[in-house]
C-alpha cells in the first residue's frame, strides 16, 4: 500500500527534476524522492538503511549540494536553450527505448516467492549487518575508511586557496579608507540607513536626501540590482488614502493623526494600522 | 736422383683403391707437454694488436709517443716469439710417433644453441704444422723488413698493430678445429686485408681497393658460411674429426653443393676466377702488406681450405672438376695478365694469382695433389715474399715509382736486391735446383698424369711465367737508365736487406723439403694416399720438357724485351690481345655487366617498386585513415554529455544483448 | 517484488536523461545521485527477495561511496566555478579534436 502511495510521488519528483529551471527547486524535488525512499527502505525490512537515508543522504549529501548552490550562486537557472544539436531529442528517444527495454526486460522475469527477511533479522536488523559488515565485509569496510579520508584531504586540496597577498588586518583597512578619503574624496562614514520615517524604514527603501532625492548609497546593492527598491515618494499617495480611510472609518479627526512629512511610507505599516 | 721418381709413393706403403675415403680426423687431446702452449701461437699476435691498437691510444701523451716510437718493435716480437713457438711445437710434434700426429686443445665451449655446440677448439697435426712456420715464419721476415720500409709513415705503430691482427688471424684459422673458426680467421683475415690495403686511406684509389677486395671477399664468405650452415644442417656439426668421419653417410647431392660451396669461398679469399679482380688493385697496400697477403696469408687460405676439406672434396668428383677447371683458367689468366703490366707490383700480383692457380690445380687433382699443392705454397711462400719485398726495395729507391719502364740498369745500384731478387726470378721459373722447379714440376706432372689436357695448360703457363718474369727481370734490372729526374736508387738499409737475403737462402733450397719425398710422407696421414695414374712420359723427359718450355718464354722475352730499347711511356699501337691483358682481360668490365649492371637494374626496380607499389600501399592507406579520421574526430566534440549519450548507447546495447541471451 | 524493481529502473532511466539534457553541473550530479538510489532501491528490494542481508550491506556501501564522490565532485565544481564563473558542464568543452 505504502508504495503504491509513493511510487507515484517519486517518479512524479523525479521527473520535475528534469524540467524544474532552479537548481534549488531540483534540489528540493531530489530530497522528496530520497525520504521517500527511506520509507520504502522500512517496508523492505530495512530500517537501518531507512535511517542512513535520513541522515547521511537527506541530512548530509543533499546539504552540501545546498550549500555548495548557495556558494556558488542560486539565481543562476538553467537556460532552456539546448545548444547540442540532437542532444535533447536524442537523449529522449534512447532514455524512453532504455527504460522500456528494462521495464520488458523485468516483467518477462519471474522472481520467485519472496524469503523474506524475518529470519535474517531475527535478533534485530541493525546487529544483524553489523554482524555481516564486521565479518564478512570488514576488509571493504575499511577500505571505504580509507577512501573517506582520501575524500576528505582531497576535498580540502581542492578547495584551498593559497594566500597570494598578506592579509589585511583592521588597521590596515583603515588607513586604506583615510587614504581613500585623501586621494579620491570617498565618503570616509558609514553609509546611510535606509527609510526616511521611522515608520518606513524597510530595507528596500532609500533615504530620502534633504531635497527630496533618493540616496542611492543607503539600499544594498543586491536590491537595486533585482529592481526590487520601492520609491518612497510614490507610495506617498498610497499612504494618504490609507489614512483617509482610517479618518473616515473611525471619525476621527485627520489631524490628530501624526503628519506624513516627506512623501514615505511603507503598506506593511499601514496595514498594521488596518489592523 | 730419387726426388724425380713417383715409385717411391708406392715403396713399402699400403695400396689404397682409387677414391678411398679420406683420413678421419681424430685429434689426441691430452698431448701434453709444449703442446699445451698452442693456444699461445694466436695469443701472442692478438696481445700485440690489442696492445697496439686498443691499449695505446688510450695512453697519456708521453706514453703514447713512446708507444708510437717503439710499437713496431713490440709487433715484431710478438711475431717472432710466434714463430719461435711453432718451430718448438714443429720440432715437438717431429718427435711425435708418426700415428699420432694429430694433437688437438680445447680452450672452451664457443656457443650452444639447441642440440649445436661450438667449441674453442684448437687442430694441430701435420698441415698445420707446415702453415704455422710459414705464417709466422715469413711474417715475421715481412714484420722486420717493415721496421725499414714504414721508418718515415707517421702511423707506423697502427700499422704493426693491423699486420699483427692479420698474422693472428691467419692463425685463428690454421689453427681452428671446426669450420667455424675457421670462419672466424677467415673473416679476420678479410677485415686485415681491409684495413691494411686501405691503409693509406687519404688516397682515394687505396680506399676504393680495399672496400673492393672487401667485398669480392664477401661472395666468397657466402659461399664459405652456407657451406657451414649446409654442415650444421647435415651432419649436425662442423668439427672437422665429425665430419671427415660423417662425410661419407651424406648424399652426393649434398656433398657436390659442399664442395662447391667451399670451393666459392676458396675463390674469393684466394681471387680464383670469376673472383680475382680484387688481387690486381690490392697492391695499392703497402708493399708489406701486399707481401703478406700473397705469400704467408690470406691467398694460401684457399688452398688451406680445399687441402683441409680433403674429406668432402675426394668424395666429390663433381667439386673437384670445378677446382681444377677454375685452377686452369686462373693460371692462364693471371700469367697472361702479368705479361702486360708495366706496374711491377701488379706484375707480381698476376704472376701470385697464376700460382695459387697451380696451388689449386693441385688440389683438384686429389691426394695425388695434395702434398704437391702445399709443397708449392711453401716454396712460392718464401720466393714471392723474396720478390715483393725485393719490388719494395727498389720502390723505395726510386720514390715509390712502380712503373717499370722508369727502371732500367738498376743491378748496379741495388746490387744486394738484384742478387736476392734474381734468386726468387730462377726459383719462380723453375730453373734447376730451385726451390720452384721441384714443386711446379711436381704439379705438372701429377697434372698431366690426370689429365692430359689439364696438364699441357699448366706447361703452357709455365712457359709464359718464364716470359713475363723474365720481362720484369730484365725491364727492372738490365737495359740503359729510364730513371725519372732526381732519382737516385740506392741500396736498402739492412734492416730491409736482410730478410731479403734469408728469404732469397730460402727460395733457393725450399726444394730440400721434397728430399727423400719427405712431404709427402709427412702430409700422408692428413691428405690420405693413393695410387696415381703413370705419366704419359718417362719422368726425367717431362722434366726436361718443361724445362725447354720455360726456356723458350725466356729466350722469347730476351728476344722481345731485352733486345730491344724499352719505351718509357707505354706503346699505344699494340695488339688486342696486350690491350686486353692490360686491362686485366677485363675482369671488371665482366664483372661489371655480369654481376654490376643487372644488380643495379634490379635495385633500381626495387627501389621503383618499393616507392610506387609498397609506399602508394602505406601512404595510401596512411591518408585513408588519416581522411577518415579527421571525419571521425568531429565525434570528440568536448560535450561531457554527447560522450555520456554514447555511453547510454552502448548500456542500451549491452541489456538488449542480455536480454536476447537470457530470454531469447 | 518485481513493482519495486520496474521502480528502480524507471528512476534510474529518469536519472539517465536527466544527466544527459540537464547542464548545470549540480543538477546533473543529482541525478547521478538518483541513479544512484534507484540501483540502492534494487538492492534493497532483492534483499529482501533473497532473504539475506547481503544487498543491505552493498546498498549501504553504495552511500557511503556516494558519500565520497559528492565530496570531491562537489569540490571539483566549486575549483571550476572559481577560475571559470560558471557551473556549466558545456563550458568545460576545450578537451577536442
Amino acid at each position: 500500500m505504502t508504495f503504491w502511495i509513493l511510487a507515484p510521488i517519486m517518479v512524479a519528483a523525479a521527473l520535475g527534476i528534469l524540467f524544474v529551471r532552479k537548481a534549488v527547486h531540483a534540489a528540493l524535488l531530489l530530497a522528496v524522492v530520497m525520504i521517500s525512499l527511506a520509507f520504502l527502505y522500512a517496508v523492505l525490512d530495512a530500517p537501518f538503511l531507512f535511517a542512513v537515508q535520513i541522515i547521511v543522504y537527506t541530512g548530509a549529501i543533499l546539504m552540501l549540494f545546498l550549500f555548495v548552490m548557495m556558494l556558488i550562486g542560486v539565481d543562476a537557472t538553467d537556460s532552456v536553450v539546448e545548444t547540442i544539436r540532437g542532444q535533447r531529442v536524442m537523449a529522449v528517444v534512447l532514455g524512453l527505448l532504455f527504460g522500456v527495454v528494462l521495464v520488458v526486460g523485468i516483467s518477462q522475469v519471474t522472481l520467485g516467492t519472496v524469503v523474506g527477511l524475518d529470519e535474517a533479522n531475527a535478533g534485530g536488523n541493525v546487529p544483524a549487518i553489523a554482524n555481516i559488515l564486521f565479518s564478512r565485509y570488514v576488509f571493504a569496510f575499511e577500505a571505504t575508511s580509507a577512501l573517506l579520508i582520501t575524500a576528505a584531504l582531497g576535498a580540502m586540496v581542492l578547495a584551498h586557496r593559497e594566500r597570494l597577498t598578506p592579509k589585511q588586518t583592521q588597521a590596515d583597512q583603515a588607513a586604506q579608507r583615510m587614504r581613500d578619503y585623501a586621494e579620491h574624496g570617498k565618503h570616509l562614514g558609514p553609509l546611510p540607513s535606509p527609510g526616511v520615517y521611522a515608520r518606513h524604514n524597510a530595507v528596500d527603501t532609500p533615504a530620502l536626501l534633504p531635497d527630496g532625492t533618493a540616496a542611492e548609497s543607503s539600499v544594498s546593492r543586491v536590491l537595486a540590482a533585482r529592481g526590487t527598491v520601492r520609491s518612497a515618494p510614490a507610495l506617498a499617495d498610497d499612504i494618504d488614502d490609507v489614512r483617509r480611510q482610517i479618518a473616515g472609518l473611525d471619525g476621527k479627526s485627520p489631524a490628530a493623526m501624526p503628519e506624513t512629512s516627506g512623501k514615505a511610507g511603507a503598506p506593511a505599516a499601514t496595514e498594521e494600522d488596518v489592523k | 736422383m730419387n726426388l724425380l721418381s713417383h715409385s717411391v709413393l708406392a715403396a713399402g706403403l699400403p695400396m689404397a683403391e682409387e677414391g678411398a675415403h679420406a683420413p678421419v680426423i681424430a685429434p689426441d687431446m691430452g698431448a701434453g707437454g709444449v703442446f699445451d702452449l698452442l693456444w699461445l701461437v694466436i695469443a701472442l699476435p692478438v696481445l700485440g694488436a690489442v696492445l697496439l691498437l686498443g691499449v695505446a691510444p688510450f695512453l697519456p701523451s708521453s706514453l703514447r709517443a713512446v708507444a708510437d716510437k717503439h710499437g713496431h718493435l713490440l709487433g715484431t716480437a710478438m711475431a717472432a716469439l710466434s714463430f719461435v713457438l711453432s718451430l718448438v711445437l714443429f720440432l715437438a710434434l717431429v718427435g711425435r710417433d708418426a700415428e699420432s700426429r694429430q694433437v688437438g686443445q680445447q680452450l672452451w665451449t664457443w656457443f650452444e644453441t639447441g642440440s649445436l655446440t661450438v667449441g674453442m677448439d684448437l687442430l694441430y697435426d701435420q698441415l698445420a704444422a707446415l702453415f704455422l712456420l710459414l705464417i709466422t715464419g715469413v711474417g715475421t721476415l715481412i714484420h722486420v723488413y717493415a721496421i725499414g720500409y714504414m721508418e718515415h709513415d707517421p702511423r707506423r705503430r697502427r700499422f704493426f698493430g693491423y699486420l699483427n691482427l692479420f698474422v693472428a688471424a691467419m692463425l685463428t684459422l690454421i689453427l681452428s678445429a671446426n669450420f667455424v673458426g675457421l670462419f672466424l680467421g677467415w673473416e679476420g683475415v678479410g677485415l686485415a686485408s681491409y684495413l691494411l690495403i686501405g691503409f693509406w686511406q687519404h688516397k682515394p684509389s687505396a680506399a676504393a681497393a680495399a672496400k673492393k677486395a672487401f667485398v669480392i671477399n664477401r661472395v666468397g664468405d657466402i659461399g664459405l658460411s652456407l657451406a657451414i650452415a649446409l654442415m650444421f644442417a647435415t651432419f649436425g656439426t662442423a668439427d672437422f674429426g665429425a665430419v671427415s668421419e660423417l662425410a661419407g653417410e651424406a648424399s652426393q647431392g649434398t656433398l657436390n653443393a659442399l664442395g662447391l660451396l667451399l670451393l666459392l669461398g676458396a675463390c674469393g679469399k684466394s681471387a680464383q676466377v670469376p673472383l680475382q679482380a680484387w688481387l690486381l688493385d690490392a697492391m695499392e697496400g703497402p708493399t708489406p702488406v701486399s707481401a703478406l697477403i700473397h705469400a704467408a696469408t690470406m691467398v694460401t687460405a684457399g688452398v688451406y681450405l680445399v687441402v683441409r676439406s680433403n674429406f668432402i672434396f675426394d668424395l666429390t668428383p663433381v667439386a673437384q672438376t670445378a677446382v681444377v677447371v677454375v685452377a686452369t683458367v686462373t693460371l692462364l689468366w693471371g700469367a697472361i695478365l702479368g705479361c702486360a703490366k708495366d706496374d711491377i707490383k701488379k706484375a707480381l700480383a698476376g704472376s701470385t694469382m697464376s700460382q695459387i692457380g697451380y696451388m689449386m690445380l693441385a688440389a683438384g687433382l686429389g691426394p695425388v695433389g695434395y702434398p704437391f699443392a702445399i709443397f708449392h705454397l711453401l716454396t712460392h711462400g718464401f720466393f714471392k715474399a723474396n720478390m715483393f719485398l725485393g719490388a719494395g726495395s727498389v720502390m723505395h729507391g726510386m720514390n715509390d715509382d712502380v712503373d717499370m719502364r722508369h727502371y732500367g740498369a738498376l743491378n748496379k745500384a741495388m746490387p744486394v736486391t738484384f742478387l736476392t731478387f734474381a734468386m726468387g726470378y730462377l726459383a719462380i721459373i723453375g730453373f734447376p735446383g730451385f726451390s720452384g722447379f721441384w714443386s711446379k714440376d711436381r704439379i705438372i706432372e701429377t697434372a698431366l698424369a690426370e689429365n692430359l689436357i689439364i696438364g699441357i695448360l699448366a706447361l703452357i703457363g709455365a712457359g709464359i711465367t718464364g716470359f713475363y718474369m723474365t720481362r720484369l727481370m730484365l725491364m727492372t734490372f738490365f737495359g740503359e737508365k729510364r730513371w725519372e729526374k732526381d732519382v737516385h736508387p740506392h741500396e736498402s738499409p739492412k734492416v730491409m736487406t736482410v730478410p731479403l737475403i734469408v728469404l732469397a737462402a730460402l727460395s733457393v733450397l725450399g726444394g730440400l723439403l721434397l728430399f727423400n719425398d719427405w712431404i709427402v710422407t709427412w702430409l700422408e696421414p692428413v691428405t690420405g694416399h693413393v695410387e696415381h695414374h703413370e705419366p704419359p712420359l718417362p719422368a726425367i723427359v717431362i722434366t726436361l720438357i718443361i724445362t725447354a718450355v720455360v726456356a723458350i718464354g725466356v729466350a722469347a722475352a730476351w728476344f722481345l724485351v731485352g733486345r730491344r730499347a724499352v719505351p718509357r711511356e707505354a706503346p699505344q699501337d699494340v695488339s688486342f690481345a696486350t690491350r686486353a691483358a692490360r686491362a686485366d682481360l677485363y675482369g671488371d668490365a665482366i664483372n661489371d655487366a655480369v654481376v654490376v649492371r643487372p644488380g643495379a637494374a634490379l635495385v633500381g626496380g626495387l627501389a621503383t617498386f618499393d616507392r610506387v607499389g609498397v609506399d602508394g600501399v602505406v601512404e595510401g592507406g596512411s591518408s585513408a585513415v588519416g581522411g577518415l579520421s579527421t571525419t571521425m574526430r568531429r565525434v570528440q566534440n568536448g560535450f561531457v554529455r554527447s560522450y555520456a549519450l554514447s555511453l547510454l548507447g552502448g548500456a542500451l546495447l549491452v541489456v538488449l544483448a542480455l536480454l536476447a541471451v537470457n530470454l531469447g | 517484488m518485481t513493482e519495486y524493481v520496474v521502480l528502480s529502473a524507471i528512476l534510474f532511466t529518469i536519472g539517465c536523461v536527466g544527466v544527459l539534457t540537464r547542464r548545470n553541473a549540480i543538477v546533473v550530479f543529482m541525478c547521478v545521485e538518483l541513479m544512484l538510489n534507484a540501483c540502492n532501491l534494487a538492492f534493497v528490494a532483492f534483499a529482501r527477495q533473497h532473504g539475506n542481508l547481503d544487498g543491505q550491506i552493498t546498498a549501504f556501501f553504495v552511500m557511503v561511496v556516494a558519500a565520497a564522490e559528492v565530496v570531491i565532485g562537489l569540490a571539483i565544481i566549486m575549483t571550476i566555478f572559481r577560475t571559470r564563473r560558471s557551473a556549466s558542464v558545456d563550458d568545460a568543452s576545450l578537451l577536442k579534436y
